[in-house]
């Protein structure tokens, strides 16, 4: 009895299976683009010279990478050290603390901030993050601080990892409360009520019952906070300064890997090799993103399934 | 007595703690506002909005920025159109045709959450790496397919979610009635989820318009203003990046100016996004 109802209805499924099979296909499309890409240069030099050097001079067919992998960390670090507990903080109050009317206005307020594009975070941290670190914090650093090299450094600007880690920080909070305050919520009321109900107050039943309680999910919220700050490409390429050597210092200047590839696309294709090599820096990016993105996949499907 | 009163103290200065990290990021989002606003003014005026750049003068900085406005419109239009194209049916087919909790939904749901983690500058280069295999040059419609690719992830994902949220019972009345499959995602479900969609559509609009590393490989930038699919197209993001970075004090105040009209856009998609969630909300059967 094939009508011709039915057979749209085969026709579309078969249409959508294929659609959604394709899309499912997608990453690995991507991982194959990119790797098919930089085996160039991966056939030509060891991986370790690539990933350990600190020799960048692509005209003189020097790729070494480590300036802008341990940029890139420095950066992320320092983003995830100031995000961490301040959206760790507003993720508990808006699930527990917060009036209505508080999260009526909190709320929003962190949905527009991570709607907002990655050059306007940049322009506010040319305008605001950047002279505030520079003119502000690090003669203060330098003033009090000076004797630890951490917050040392021969560099006359506010652009810097600081600056760049501020910045970033600002742009991953909004996604880290949220799905922090997500985790939290899903801890079932009756936890709360026994820790309550045996004497504990509100705070003590948050530090030690829901907090472990949803430790897993908070891991996973910093984990996706650290895979969007790992990959941030403008906002940082405006206000790090985009200097080519390991940062020893939180003033100093550095360059990212997702820096280094906006920067150089426009030369890649007349010296041999650099093509292939700004396609290894994104291959890098994508695998790191991914592996922290399906660590953070189980960790939450493992929540989402213990509760329901 | 002692005891009980250091608990308390603890509670209470964690919750000042609490209260002023959120006043906080309040304040620094106004700031952001302000700052954007009170630089992007001056230059904000009718001949801005509805000139290309002077060409062969960049250092007067005269004309606007109507090629990055137009740029960026037809990009992120097209985009979007492309992935709703490609996202909503997949979408619909998780919800409607797979059963609830069935292998291949986890899987498909498993890939876009993969895919929404990937940072736009290595769609950059993915789509970078398609042109090269077709020989295309920076374009609109490389941009176009490239901003699609990004926006995909973000898009589904929250039609998903939406999509969820329909009562299953809406399902089984349907297809008890007669109505197929396909019917019963696209007459039924999709109807009483459209405004959940729009959303989720609006979403997808709203990062594929702010995007600039994505668009920097593939579209191009151009003084002139968009004319073919096959021609590189300025863009908003690119226009305040780039205009940024020249010395002329002129230029730059097109950059602040382009990151005002960039953040109006996207602060406009985003409130009429929330208007139309609160109404999805209001309509769901219960």
């Amino acid at each position: 009895m094939l009508t011709k109802r039915t057979i749209k209805d085969i026709l579309a499924k078969h249409a959508m299976f294929f659609l959604a099979c394709a899309v499912s296909l997608l990453v690995i499309f991507i991982f194959g683009g990119l790797f098919f890409k930089s085996s160039t240069i991966l056939k030509n030099k060891p991986l370790a010279e690539l990933l350990f050097s600190v020799d960048w001079h692509p005209s003189r067919g020097n790729f070494g990478f480590a300036p802008f992998i341990m940029g890139t960390i420095w950066v992320t670090v320092v983003a995830i050290f100031l995000a961490v507990p301040a959206s760790l903080l507003t993720a508990i109050f808006l699930a527990e603390y917060a009036h209505k009317k508080i999260r009526g206005v909190i709320k929003p307020v962190l949905d527009l901030l991570a709607g907002i594009s990655p050059v306007i975070f940049g322009v506010f941290g040319i305008l605001v993050i950047v002279p505030f670190v520079g003119n502000g914090l690090k003669p203060f650093c330098e003033k009090f601080l000076g004797f630890i090299p951490f917050f040392r450094s021969d560099n006359f600007t506010g652009y810097s990892v600081l600056s760049a880690g501020i910045v970033l920080a600002i742009m991953i909070f909004p996604t880290m409360a949220q799905v922090a305050e997500e985790v939290v919520n899903s801890v079932p009321q009756e936890t709360r009520e026994s820790s309550l109900a045996l004497g504990a107050t509100k705070w003590e039943t948050i530090k030690y019952v829901v907090v472990k309680k949803a430790g897993a999910g908070i891991i996973a919220a910093i984990i996706l906070g650290l895979s969007r700050a790992f990959g941030e490409t403008i906002a940082v390429l405006m206000v790090v300064g985009n200097v080519i050597k390991v940062p020893h210092s939180l003033f100093d200047a550095a360059y990212t890997l997702p820096a280094l590839i906006a920067n150089n696309y426009g030369e890649m294709m007349s010296i041999p090799l650099y093509d292939s090599a700004l396609l290894l820096a994104a291959l890098i990016l994508l695998a790191v993103t991914v592996f922290f993105n399906i660590g953070a996949w189980f960790i939450l499907l493992r929540i989402e399934k213990s509760y329901v | 007595m002692s005891k009980i009163n250091k608990r308390i103290i603890e509670e209470k200065a964690f919750k000042i703690v609490m209260h002023t990290v959120c006043a906080a990021v309040v304040l620094i989002f106004l700031i952001m506002l302000a700052t954007i606003v009170i630089k992007g003014l001056p230059g904000l005026n009718l001949k801005m909005l509805t000139h290309q750049p002077l060409r062969g003068s960049y250092a007067e900085g005269g004309g606007g920025i109507l090629n990055a406005i137009l740029g960026s419109v037809y990009l992120a239009l097209g985009a979007t159109f492309l992935a709703g194209l490609i996202g909503i049916p997949v979408a619909l087919f998780i919800n409607v045709y797979l059963k609830k909790n069935s292998r291949f939904a986890t899987l498909i749901r498993f890939s876009f959450d993969v895919l929404w983690g990937i940072p736009s500058i290595v769609y950059g280069a993915f789509g970078f790496i398609i042109m090269i295999f077709f020989h295309m040059r920076s374009s609109l419609l490389a941009g176009i397919i490239t901003i699609a690719f990004l926006e995909l992830p973000i898009m589904t994902r929250a039609a998903d979610s939406i999509l969820k949220m329909v009562p299953l019972e809406l399902k089984e009345i349907s297809l008890s009635l007669g109505a197929t499959r396909f019917e019963t995602a696209f007459r039924i479900i999709f109807k009483q989820a459209f405004p959940g969609i729009l959303t989720a559509i609006l979403i997808g609009l709203g990062r594929g318009i702010g995007d600039a590393a994505a668009v920097m490989f593939t579209a191009g930038y151009t003084d002139s203003l968009p004319t073919s699919l096959f021609r590189p197209v300025a863009t908003l993001p690119l226009a305040i990046f780039y205009q940024l970075g020249t010395p002329f004090p002129e230029v730059q105040q097109r950059g602040y100016t382009s990151a005002l009209v960039l953040m109006l856009v996207i602060l406009f998609i985003s409130i009429f996004s929330r208007i139309l969630t609160k109404r999805f909300q209001q309509n769901v059967l219960r």
